[in-house]
């Protein structure tokens, strides 16, 4: 029988290095905030917007574990559990972007800007201030009551065996992929996507549920392979669905780069004065490297090593790629959200230390809640009945 | 002998055939194959199956299609009828892709099953191992082994021990 909690050198050393360089990275940042605010907060965004796409994508990917019962989920459950409870975390950080940051970064919360434009006046009965702060509770409070309910579940499951929790955790997932789905397209256009407010796109939202997805896919795929000498993921030999988990991270992939294309070639053949200008805007100055460097190494590269069941068999070569499907995350983000800061009035790319402080500031945070949550739960559910029927029948 | 196509042994459950097949390869021998009613994970790579050619001819397939898909919508829009649409360059890439990436799809898709029954000789009407009575149920609850008389290893005697050494329900001669 598998030990009951969960202790590994690796989770605490992640977790102690993770609060230490996150917190000195994060009073970094403040000494940035107070030099130069206005980057400060530009950083910030594309920091902090990272960080919670993959707690959203745990989230999102815990629900449809649930709803699908594979292998692979059982095998990730604790890991994606662990991330969809970094939301506690990523509930405070939102605090700076609410209160100190608006007027910083989205014109729309200017009024004499709103008043001279007659675009964003007709818009102003969804973006106002108001507005954003309600929407912001309601997607906050949807999130955290369905990470709740089902990570609580999954450990009273753990603690009683009680079969009906099963069910439970089926019911409430059904209905949270929906919300899911509508809430993140709701949350991305606030928050990111009105940084230029003239311009929309309607599967925005689909872009960071799928992102979100990979992300979470990517950093589960490299704890794996860091635990994979655990007991208990010896046990069910968790190593073989290091196989189907590089499967799923090329699925996302090829569905990130469907996504993303499919915005782009609406808004090319549209050809419309409001649409085109974000794709010329990242057209320019540097931006025309990032697009090309993404279309490269955020699909074309990883779709033909991830091909290869070969490679996602070795832990060495999928530990790279998760790695670098991470950085290419990152560098996504970057490019929906940096260029239309307008760097300088230039518009080109200008890279800053902010932006490295930030991402390691709440990355280092993040990751430190993420290992202390993993620790003293058991690294696989104990008690689903669903297991045994997944796991039996296997030839060895 | 010529006359005699292998031998055939039957097995009481997937364990057992799992095992029968690990042995029959570490024994040396080559020409086998193994048949059960349901997937048995492993199965094939332990007799040294471990090749697959699908996935290439599906590569080269995709390629091919994708090449096809894009080439075509070229010929068609700027050399064969060249169209000014919207003032857009008549290469215009990004609206070539839906159908590059579509034709690339359909024929891989061409290619993953024309290619599979390439290489597995299927439909097959007849087969030598037909000719065991119980053959018929490999499709029901029999698990059976065959080593080919093909193999360079095998002697009918001495391929006959060896099999009723792994414990058999029973070893057949099959005729060919």
């Amino acid at each position: 029988m598998a030990t009951q909690s969960f202790d590994h050198p690796f989770v605490n050393h992640i977790q102690q290095r993770g609060l230490l360089i996150g917190a000195a990275a994060a009073v970094l940042s403040g000494i940035g905030a107070f030099a130069n605010p206005q980057q400060f907060f530009q950083s910030y965004l594309v920091g902090y917007m990272y960080w919670l796409v993959i707690s959203l994508g745990c989230l999102g990917l815990l629900m449809l574990h649930h709803l699908v019962s594979g292998r692979w989920g059982f095998v990730i459950r604790r890991l994606l559990e662990s991330g969809a409870r970094t939301l506690w975390l990523m509930v405070v950080l939102f605090i700076p972007i609410a209160f100190l940051g608006m007027h910083h970064l989205y014109e729309w919360t200017h009024a004499e800007v709103v008043a001279r434009d007659p675009i964003l006046t007709f818009k102003k009965p969804y973006l106002n201030e108001a507005g954003f702060y309600g929407r912001a509770v309601v997607y906050f409070a949807l999130w955290l009551l369905w990470m709740f309910l089902l990570t609580k579940w999954s450990r009273q499951q753990d603690e009683t065996g009680d079969p009906g929790l099963k069910s439970r955790m089926i019911n409430m997932s059904g209905p949270g992929i929906p919300m899911f789905i509508l809430t993140v397209t709701f949350a991305s256009t606030d928050w990111v996507m009105s940084l230029e407010p003239h311009w929309f796109s309607t599967i925005y939202g689909l872009i960071f549920v799928v992102g979100g997805a990979l992300g979470a896919m990517a950093l589960c795929i490299l704890w794996v392979i860091k635990l994979r000498d655990v007991e208990v993921y010896r046990e069910v030999d968790a190593f073989r669905y290091l196989t189907d988990l590089g499967t799923l991270m090329f699925a996302f992939t090829c569905l990130w780069a469907y996504v993303s294309f499919s915005q782009f070639l609406i808004t090319w053949s549209g050809n419309l004065a409001e649409e085109a200008p974000w794709y010329i805007r990242r057209s320019h100055g540097g931006w025309q490297y990032i697009g090309t460097a993404l279309i490269l190494f955020h699909f074309i590269v990883p779709f033909f090593l991830l091909l290869q069941r070969a490679i996602k068999r070795r832990a060495a070569l999928m530990l790279v790629i998760a790695f670098f499907m991470l950085f290419m995350r990152y560098v996504d983000l970057y490019y929906f959200i940096a260029p239309a800061f307008g760097h300088g009035g230039s518009g080109g790319l200008h890279p800053h230390w902010l932006d490295l402080a930030v991402l390691v500031g709440i990355g280092g945070l993040w990751l430190g809640f993420f290992a202390m949550q993993l620790r003293g739960v058991p690294l696989m559910p104990l008690h689903d009945p669903r297991m045994a029927e997944t796991f039996a029948g296997e030839g060895h | 002998m010529a006359d005699l196509y292998g031998l055939l042994a039957e097995f009481d459950g997937p364990d057992e055939l799992l095992k029968a097949a690990k042995a029959a390869y570490r024994a040396g021998y080559r020409k086998m194959d193994a048949f059960s009613p349901m997937p048995i994970h492993d199965l094939s790579e332990s007799m040294g199956y471990d090749k697959h050619r699908v996935p290439t001819i599906v590569l080269i397939c995709a390629l091919i299609g994708a090449c096809s898909g894009f080439g075509l919508q070229y010929w068609i829009s700027a050399i064969d009828y060249p169209l000014n649409v919207g003032g857009r360059p008549l290469l215009s890439w990004p609206s070539f892709i839906p159908v590059t990436f579509e034709l690339g799809v359909l024929f891989s898709a061409f290619g993953a099953l024309i290619g599979m029954l390439i290489l597995n000789g299927l439909p097959r009407p007849y087969h030598p191992v037909f000719n065991v009575p119980d053959f018929e149920r490999a499709s029901g609850d029999g698990f059976f082994f065959c080593i080919e008389a093909e193999d360079p290893q095998f002697d009918v005697s001495e391929t006959r021990a060896f099999l009723e050494g792994l414990n058999p329900k029973k070893v057949d001669d099959v005729e060919p």
